[in-house]
């Protein structure tokens, strides 16, 4: 699903920041990113969303080589994968239901066809009867399954989810772990960049470690 | 013999895979044209809905391009009226025709009848010393010094009409030194000089009012860019979102393009009632003033074809300005 080969990432400040990275996730995967801060996590995870390109090697995502993209292609790339981040993103001045339902309308679906999907997926996320409230109104698990539904709604094969559980205490954090879990079962490949160590060794899963910018587990 | 290469199977070019495929809304063509309008329709509405949910700043940058178009427009419309002022003396290309002091009004009616003869002349009117002289003390206001005077100063006059016909300003010239010539003639004047000198000032005005559109035009321009950037950085977060979820430039570009719309149409139809209340004001004095010189003057307001090439100036321009801005600033917001 997602392949990396002998990928380097350099910055003209800092220098090889990813040095040799490589590694693949296969279809129906949950996989951690881990790693001390400024190991390269961010990084990676940007290479992967088309924020930044590899300076060496390549990245393959569903047979499509990143190198022979260009500009106009990454946003349908990004339409592949479902981002959720640890501070959620949402825009406070639409609704729930605004939210889940942009990454649609943004690749042209009709709005009875916008309307259905989106309360699948808030209903997936257990926020249905939600739609109308803003997400200054939910709480802070709440907002995240709003980005959650919305990482979804468009049925990506790749989630990338960067510190999802940051936010969030131990017991919300299991709640979304559980969720994520769900969405492997129907074949959705799956990367979580987290430090928080407890949840990933009661989790059981594939670990990728960085140190410095070098994989030294996975 | 027939070529064997003929009979080769053709190499098929080989088909790239199409990055979009399975990115976008499926279903027919007509539900995702659907989607499209409604797409549209919901753009147009929410921009609209923007403005008015900060009617502060709207009011401010509508008033302004209104104003720059109400000048532009206003000014032209005074042009309008000049020409309208002008094109009514057009058809007077009179010739006045003063006589000698000693020629008499029997031997000016005599001449006169010559002049009728003449295939090219449609008019002829014989002013007697009288009659100019009534029609003087009535309009100069000097009636009363007049009356010292002894002896008529005033010459006889003939005002000669030529053809309608006769708009050929090389006839109208031969024709004048024609009655020059004449022994009878003391002096002859052609009204059409006048005529000239008032045209050359209306499109001397016309020049100004086309520079200023021009200027004022590009005032729209930047305006509505300027306006455009700064909605562009109210809703950077909104934008960068947009493009984390895979949104194209164009979709993105698609909504503030309506805001561009919104505001040049509104400000068009702000400068139309502006220009409209303007001459409304002046009209009465335009129309007493235009009466005391028995004029029929009437003032012009936008006609429909002029109403509507405003709107479609002011709309085109403010979409115009906005695209460009949008062109070059939604490209270079980029989520990190």
């Amino acid at each position: 699903m997602l392949k990396f080969e002998n990928v380097f990432k350099r910055y003209a400040e800092t220098g090889d920041v990813l040095k040799n990275i490589s590694f693949h996730l296969k279809r129906g995967e949950i996989t951690f990113l881990t790693g001390h801060s400024g190991a390269g996590k961010s990084t990676l995870l940007k290479l992967i969303g088309l924020m930044e390109r590899a300076s060496r090697g390549q990245i393959i995502l569903d047979g499509q080589s990143f190198n022979a993209l260009n500009e106009r292609h990454v946003p349908y790339i990004r339409r592949k994968m479902g981002f959720i981040y640890q501070d959620y993103k949402l825009l406070q001045d639409r609704t729930v239901f605004d939210n889940v339902a942009l990454p649609l309308v943004i690749a042209g679906y009709g709005h009875h066809e916008v309307a259905r999907r989106v309360r699948a997926s808030l209903d997936k996320v257990g926020l249905l009867g939600k739609e109308k409230k803003f997400p200054l109104a939910l709480s802070g698990g709440e907002q995240q399954r709003v980005g959650i539904a919305r990482a979804v709604v468009n049925k990506p094969p790749l989630i990338i989810a960067d510190e999802p559980t940051g936010n969030l205490d131990p017991e919300l954090s299991a709640e979304i772990m559980l969720l994520f879990e769900q969405f492997q079962h129907v074949g959705v490949t799956i990367l979580i960049a987290s430090h928080d160590i407890s949840l990933i060794e009661q989790m059981n899963h594939r670990v990728l470690r960085l140190d410095h910018g070098q994989l030294v587990a996975g | 013999m027939k070529q064997v290469d003929k009979y080769k199977p053709k190499k098929k070019p080989q088909q790239k895979p199409d990055i979009r495929q399975n990115t976008r809304a499926g279903g027919s063509f007509f539900d995702r044209l659907k989607a499209y309008r409604d797409q549209h329709a919901q753009n147009l509405f929410s921009s609209l809905g923007r403005l008015v949910s900060m009617p502060f700043t709207s009011i401010m940058t509508i008033g302004v391009l209104a104003l720059a178009i109400a000048l532009a427009s206003g000014f032209y419309l005074v042009v309008v009226n000049l020409q309208q002022l002008t094109s009514g003396l057009e058809a007077s290309n009179q010739i006045s025709l003063f006589m000698r002091d000693e020629i008499s009004e029997a031997h000016a009616k005599k001449y006169a009848e010559s002049i009728r003869k003449n295939p090219n002349v449609q008019q002829v009117t014989v002013i007697t010393k009288q009659q100019a002289m009534d029609e003087f003390k009535h309009f100069s206001g000097f009636g009363e010094a007049i009356e010292v005077l002894e002896k008529n100063p005033l010459p006889v006059v003939i005002e000669v009409l030529p053809k309608d016909s006769l708009v050929d300003k090389d006839v109208l010239t031969q024709l004048l030194e024609e009655f020059k010539k004449a022994t009878e003639v003391d002096f002859a004047q052609m009204d059409l000089v006048w005529v000239e000198r008032l045209q050359s000032i209306v499109y001397t005005a016309k020049l100004v009012a086309i520079l200023l559109a021009i200027l004022l035009g590009f005032a729209v321009f930047f305006i509505a860019g300027n306006t455009i950037r700064l909605e562009i950085h109210d809703r950077r977060h909104e934008i960068i979102i947009s493009k984390l979820v895979g949104a194209t430039n164009s979709f993105i570009q698609r909504s503030f393009m309506y805001t561009g719309f919104w505001i040049g149409f509104l400000s068009g139809v702000f400068a139309w009632f502006i220009v409209t209340f303007i001459l409304l004001i002046v009209r009465p004095s335009v129309e007493n003033l235009s009466g005391l010189y028995e004029g029929s003057f009437h003032l012009l307001f936008f006609s429909y074809s002029e109403t509507l090439v405003l709107l479609f100036a002011s709309t085109g321009l403010a979409v115009v300005g906005s695209w460009l801005v949008l062109h070059f600033q939604i490209k270079q917001l980029q989520p990190e």
